[in-house]
């Protein structure tokens, strides 16, 4: 298990795909799980940096854990601005043409849609959002 | 990381995208945008080199597809595997005009 802990802005983003990255590159991860890995910590730090602090700012912790049989990589993202549950949204209206379309929660939409599993919860005063992608 | 190289001829611009489209790069690639479309009839967006698109980058794209559908047409060409079923998951097959 490998976790950092760094300022909850969208100027960390990189930081954190570049450690999630080099974590995945110790594993057989195939390039495609690989990008929408990368796609799914863009769409959840994002979240993280714009809603759960104030103006005062605070942190996130990232952190990355393996499992074996079937080989799969589990992410929690954890917080401790206001509780929110990201996953509680409804899922975007598709059908929508593009005069119309709304591009709020399309980011979670697609979290949702490319990882095996999206858990949230709120404990300790923390939200904590785990993702979970079977990497080969 | 992401690079823009734009070429211009005659109304017609392509502009090829190297890196990845997200969070971060997408202002990068809207103020572009917002510079390059005024007037313009044809705009290509060339994907060949970019490593993946998150809602950010099509936050971006929808903005410019709704843009160019007053003025001409815009297109997105190069789409690899998985930028294209970020397309597809999101509805967005429906929406942009897409090559493969």
């Amino acid at each position: 298990m490998k976790e950092m802990t760094i300022a909850a802005r969208i100027e960390s983003i990189p930081t954190v795909t570049a450690f999630v990255e080099e974590q995945l590159e110790k594993l057989d991860c195939s390039r495609k799980a690989q990008i929408q890995i990368a796609v799914a910590v863009d769409e959840i730090f994002s979240n993280i940096a714009r809603y759960a602090y104030g103006p005062e700012g605070g942190e996130a912790t990232v952190r990355v854990e393996t499992e074996k049989d079937p080989a799969a990589v589990v992410i929690a993202f954890i917080d401790h601005g206001r509780p929110f549950d990201p996953l509680a949204k409804p899922d975007p209206d598709l059908m929508l043409g593009p005069e119309e379309r709304n591009i709020g929660g399309l980011g979670i939409y697609l979290v949702k849609k490319t990882m095996d599993d999206v858990h949230y919860e709120y404990s300790g005063g923390q939200n904590i959002l785990t993702i979970r992608k079977q990497i080969s | 990381m992401l690079k823009i190289n734009k070429t211009t001829d005659a109304g017609k611009v392509n502009i090829s995208l190297e890196g990845r489209l997200d969070t971060v790069t997408s202002p990068e690639l809207e103020a572009e945008l917002k510079e390059t479309m005024d007037g313009i009839s044809e705009l290509t967006l060339d994907f060949a080199a970019l490593d993946y698109v998150s809602s950010a980058g099509l936050r971006v794209l929808l903005a410019a597809q709704k843009t160019m559908m007053n003025q001409g047409t815009m297109k997105i060409v190069n789409v690899n595997e998985v930028v294209m079923e970020i397309f597809e998951v999101t509805g967005f097959t429906d929406i942009l005009k897409i090559e493969p």
